[in-house]
């Protein structure tokens, strides 16, 4: 449980069986007034967000999130499936919660998976992926016009900038937080 | 870690140079007008009660919330003019605007109500902003605040008319007087020039007296420049038995909302009926920082918050 005294940005608290994250408070207080605490909430399953207004007797229940590791199968009508290897229980996200994440949706890769009393919220990659190169316009040695990096393309279909002598075959390292490439990857 | 910290606090300079000149012209100010600076006790026995302000203990006493009970006793003892700059503590008070241990600027004036206080402010106020180097106006972000006297008057009726999406009267009636002040009318005060908000409900005011007109109106105001209020002013009650009667009503508005209890300053309430008709107001002197250093953190005009230490 908490109070109002507790309400801060980044709270997760759960208002009427939905999770809220608290994206912006403040305390405010005229004179000699009650305690107030503005807040504005956003909803983590549906993204609505809206503004309220908190008392000092106000309670509040955590939101209580979980992340559980689950494996990526396929996308069918706009709809990411992961299922959990030990229970085979599968949940669906959608284009919103999956994010940028669906850039390196490669098959069978492991994510964490956020969940609200079973229900799917978000999810997060490993921080580095390893991808084939589909894609790249070859290296012209000593070209300087091309300049310092070339744009490829890689098995997920992503595509992003990498240094000129990454060709078509090779494996590269990527940060999924950036969506930057890192290095080339042997073997 | 430490390097960080120094170069925090370096560079809050400008800020805390304002705040020490702004200090020196409110204390010139004072004592040109023949007032007497007092220091009363920081840790007191028992705290005015009041319904929605907690106290900070320390050890079996509270830290003040205010100065009021001390200075209103020097008052009855015959002390006419007296200010006061010293820190406050009021618990759980944490936002842009405020801070748990607070500096306030507390004066009293004896044979006169809250009317001549209007006076004191605008020429306080008008003569820290000339000595900053802001002379007849100042920038607010972005903005550009007038000061030329007399500043607008606005009742707490006309103000809830003319900017809120009900009556003053409703608002009480279905507790929600402090959201529509604080969400609806407090960001429009005071945007051009100064305003002071003035004649409060009566139950809004516990320890002012009531119009000799109109009991249902406590001469109470406050003080607001760019959305930002800044001072709370009363006529102060002089009657002791109605004075017990509202703490007890506060004490009552405490244990309903299971706050801590306090014990009834009964060493203030035996010399209340001494004290002459007066007026006395608190100014928060973080606030005044915070306008003229153009900032809406309070952070920003102060060394140091409980987070830094």
């Amino acid at each position: 449980m908490y109070t109002a005294s507790d309400l801060r940005k980044g709270l997760r608290i759960k208002i009427e069986n939905d999770p809220y994250i608290i994206t912006e408070f403040n305390f405010v207080k005229p004179g000699k007034g009650q305690a107030l605490y503005r807040c504005k909430l956003k909803n983590m399953i549906n993204g609505n967000q809206f503004e309220r207004t908190f008392r000092s007797v106000d309670v509040f229940e955590a939101a209580d999130l979980q992340e559980k590791r689950m494996q990526y199968l396929y996308k069918e009508e706009g709809k990411y499936c992961f299922m959990d290897n030990q229970s085979y229980e599968q949940v669906f996200l959608s284009e919103d919660q999956v994010g940028e994440a669906k850039n390196f949706l490669l098959d069978n890769i492991e994510a964490e998976i956020l969940l609200f009393e079973d229900r799917p919220l978000g999810i997060s990659l490993p921080n580095f992926i390893d991808v084939v190169v589909t894609k790249a316009d070859p290296w012209a040695k000593g070209d300087s016009v091309s300049g310092n990096t070339k744009p490829v393309t890689v098995q997920t279909g992503y595509q992003l900038q990498v240094p000129p002598f990454i060709e078509e075959g090779e494996k590269i390292r990527i940060d999924t937080r950036s969506g930057e490439y890192l290095t080339r990857v042997k073997g | 870690m430490i390097e960080a910290d120094s170069w925090r606090l370096a560079a809050r300079a400008d800020a805390l140079w304002l705040r020490a000149r702004m200090i020196r012209e409110i204390r010139r100010f004072f004592f040109e007008m023949g007032f007497l600076e007092v220091e009363t006790p920081v840790r007191i026995p028992a705290p005015a009660p009041e319904s929605h302000i907690d106290t900070i203990a320390s050890a079996e006493w509270f830290l003040q919330t205010s100065p009021e009970l001390c200075m209103k006793r020097l008052l009855a003892a015959g002390y006419p003019r007296i200010f006061q700059i010293c820190k406050c503590f009021r618990a759980g008070e944490r936002g842009d605007r405020h801070l748990p241990e607070f500096t306030i600027l507390e004066w009293y004036r004896g044979g006169t109500d809250y009317r001549t206080l209007m006076g004191d402010c605008e020429v306080l106020i008008k003569g820290v902003a000339r000595e900053l180097g802001f002379d007849g106006a100042f920038p607010r972000q972005g903005r550009r605040i007038r000061l030329e006297v007399p500043w607008e008057r606005i009742t707490v009726r006309d103000a809830f008319l003319r900017f809120a999406s009900m009556t003053d009267a409703e608002a009480l009636r279905r507790d929600c007087f402090d959201e529509i002040l604080a969400c609806e009318i407090e960001p429009r005060l005071g945007m051009e020039a100064p305003v002071f908000l003035y004649e409060y409900p009566a139950e809004l005011g516990a320890l002012a007296r009531v119009k000799e007109t109109d009991p249902g109106i406590a001469e109470r105001f406050e003080l607001y420049i760019a959305g930002l209020e800044l001072a709370n002013a009363f006529s102060e009650l002089t009657d002791a038995e109605e004075q017990r009667r509202r703490f007890e009503k506060a004490l009552e508005d405490r244990r309903r909302d299971h706050r801590p209890a306090y014990p009834m300053p009964e060493r203030f309430l035996s010399t209340l009926s001494q004290m002459p008709p007066s007026a006395g107001i608190a100014l928060g002197v973080d606030r005044l920082a915070m306008l003229f250093a153009d900032t809406c953190r309070i952070e920003d005009v102060v060394a140091f918050t409980p987070e830094s230490l």
